[in-house]
């Protein structure tokens, strides 16, 4: 049976309670028989049956549908979810920005869309070719001296920055302790260093939001491995003390990772070679505009320095003559080599390799440096319009995100939750809400540069509008939402208390 | 007759023949919202005052309980694994976390009575 009850919208008088073309869609498995097939299989050759006693006896449990009524299930879940080809996406930290069409057209060339890993290399050349150019680029718009293009995603990217900081810390002698992590870093970033085997020093913010270099200063020392520094970050600023941050982790013999996720914000502007970077990932799934959320495959390509560069992991691709092969093991990756190892299987994401090629080939060098620019003053001209209405915790000018509290919401009755529901009944999605968690209730926009002004103006229309509403006394308007999503409110204490993680059949 | 301590973390401890009962506060449960899991210490464990000993996780987010004194863990509040509510309806009573045997009674000193955390609350909102 399933538990979880939850408020379905507001009736709408319809006789068969759809909405439109919004059709209350049952479970795939609650639609399906026994016998029904949606494929048709030929009758099996008469041989003799070996399987006694495990032959199965009873149903498989796999709902038997036609193509046209499987086509058409998945087609309305879809209808049901918001993407960024629907509307604005303000979810801060997390980049929705536009997933051009070239791209996907560049990925579908036959050429390249239909390979196969297991391809002779000398007929996968174009592809190894692709892998190699955007290396180059990513090499180039960083000023870095290495990189690794397999990590499967921005944590992964994280992952294989701090082993490859351990790495160069053993062939020191010694892999040191702790990994110190600013309270303005990404959440993942303590996750990856406890991963690596190393304990996790918070650093504290200072009132304006960025890392307390007293602080920091209080905490190197002989087993300091390395920093992990969001940068900008998440509360929407940039370090400004980065480079003094870095002369100070590399003079106690530690290393630098700056977490790249907000990379987009600088692209095309900041060499983070220049700011003392030891290590970085960039998450082509946000700055290189590769379609992102609900599960897709991210890349998150590591950039390394001088100093950490021969300690990246395997495989990769190099370029002899006109030929191209991929270094697989030790042996060919030569004797001043020292890989780490290897983190994946293949190559990486080689799909989102290539739209990220496509993006920074059709923007060019001077595209991406108008796209972070754009990303910022979206952000800023957000900053600047709403600050008086809702409440900016840090003084602008901001980066590519802008972080606001619930001051604005004090004594109301209606709280950042209650904000964020609200705004999906006035078709958006909501920004990201508790997060960053140094100011209390968090909403943090990030527009990207794909948002043209007439879009912002109507979003911070919207935002003024409902915070009057809020201010106005009227909070039972904000406890109802959201009134028009196919379920309203989920009881997340009971789904949480008593989840129910797989269907099964309901007693008759 | 047992003595009620409170810590700046948020944390509990009435001691009574030298074992104490620790839970969260009152304060603590409003502030983390439904509480939908409690992962708790070993019975048996010997624990430093400040360690992270239990985790107390809600809807919102998930929080780290440091202990306010050092001892041996001798018992736990077994009904929480099934009804973390408990956290939510009785904070300072039925949702205690844990007991601890208490092996330096002067860190009792550095803690606050009801009065001193009552106003140190009053100081955070």
């Amino acid at each position: 049976m399933n538990e979880i009850h939850v408020a379905a919208s507001a009736p709408v008088g319809t006789v068969t309670g759809n909405r439109g073309l919004i059709v209350e869609e049952p479970l795939i498995f609650e639609q399906g028989t026994d016998t029904g097939s949606g494929v048709d299989l030929p009758e099996p050759f008469d041989v003799p049956d070996r399987l006694g006693d495990f032959r199965r006896t009873g149903p498989i449990g796999l709902p038997g549908l036609a193509e046209p009524q499987v086509v058409r299930h998945y087609t309305r879940l879809s209808q049901k979810n918001y993407s960024i080809d629907a509307g604005f996406y303000p979810l801060g930290s997390c980049t929705m920005k536009y997933n051009p069409r070239l791209n996907e057209k560049i990925a579908r060339t036959p050429g390249l869309g239909d390979l196969h890993p297991f391809q002779p290399v000398s007929t996968a050349q174009g592809a190894l070719a692709v892998i190699h150019t955007l290396a180059g680029w990513l090499m180039e718009l960083t000023g870095m001296a290495g990189v690794a293009m397999s990590p499967a995603a921005g944590a992964h990217g994280e992952l294989c920055g701090v082993m490859a900081i351990r790495a160069a810390q053993e062939a020191k002698g010694n892999p040191r302790k702790v990994i110190l992590v600013p309270e303005s870093a990404h959440g993942t970033n303590p996750a990856t260093a406890a991963l690596c085997g190393y304990s996790v020093v918070a650093i504290p913010a200072t009132a304006e939001g960025r890392v307390d270099i007293a602080a920091l200063k209080a905490k190197l020392n002989d087993d300091v491995a390395g920093i992990m520094l969001t940068n900008p970050n998440t509360c929407g600023l940039f370090e400004r003390d980065v480079r003094e941050i870095a002369e100070l982790v590399h003079g106690a013999g530690a290393f630098f990772y700056m977490d790249g996720a907000n990379f987009n914000a600088i692209i095309g502007r900041v060499k983070v070679a220049d700011l003392g970077v030891d290590a970085m990932h960039i998450n082509l799934h946000k700055t290189f505009s590769t379609p992102h959320g609900g599960g897709g495959p991210g890349a998150g390509p590591t950039v390394f320095s001088e100093a950490l560069a021969k300690f990246a992991p395997l495989p990769f691709v190099k370029k002899s003559g006109e030929t191209f092969e991929l270094v697989e093991t030790r042996a060919q990756a030569g004797a001043d080599a020292q890989p780490f190892g290897r983190m994946k299987g293949f190559h990486g994401q080689f799909g989102v390799m290539l739209r990220a090629l496509s993006y920074a080939m059709a923007l060019g060098k001077d595209g991406l440096k108008q796209a972070s620019g754009d990303a910022v003053l979206n952000a800023n001209y957000i900053l600047a319009r709403l600050k008086d209405t809702l409440s900016a915790p840090f003084e602008g000018p901001c980066m590519h995100e802008a972080l606001f509290d619930d001051g604005f919401l004090k004594d109301t009755g209606v709280t950042t939750l209650d904000m964020a529901k609200a705004l999906i009944d006035e078709g958006y999605h909501p920004m990201t809400m508790y997060f960053p968690l140094v100011v209390h209730g968090a909403l943090l926009i990030e527009p990207t540069e794909t948002e043209s002004k007439q879009t912002l103006d109507l979003f911070i229309e919207t935002m003024q509008a409902l915070a009057a509403k809020a201010k106005s006394g009227d909070s039972e308007f904000f406890h109802a939402a959201p009134r028009l999503t196919p379920r309203r409110r989920l009881d997340e204490t009971l789904a949480a208390r008593k989840p129910v993680l797989r269907w099964s059949q309901k007693a008759d | 007759m047992a003595k009620i301590y409170f810590s700046e973390e948020h944390e509990w401890i009435s001691v009574e023949g030298g074992v104490g009962t620790v839970g969260i506060t009152e304060f603590a449960q409003e502030q983390l919202g439904d509480v939908v899991f409690v992962e708790l210490p070993e019975v048996g464990a010997t624990i430093d005052k400040g360690d992270d000993v239990a985790v107390v996780e809600s809807v919102k987010a998930a929080s780290e309980v440091y202990s306010p004194v050092s001892g041996e863990v001798v018992e736990i509040n077994e009904e929480l694994a099934d009804a973390p509510g408990l956290v939510n309806q009785h904070a300072e009573g039925d949702g205690w976390f844990y007991k601890v045997d208490l092996s330096d009674d002067s860190e009792l000193d550095d803690l606050m009575t009801r009065a001193e955390y009552d106003a140190f609350v009053e100081g955070l909102e």
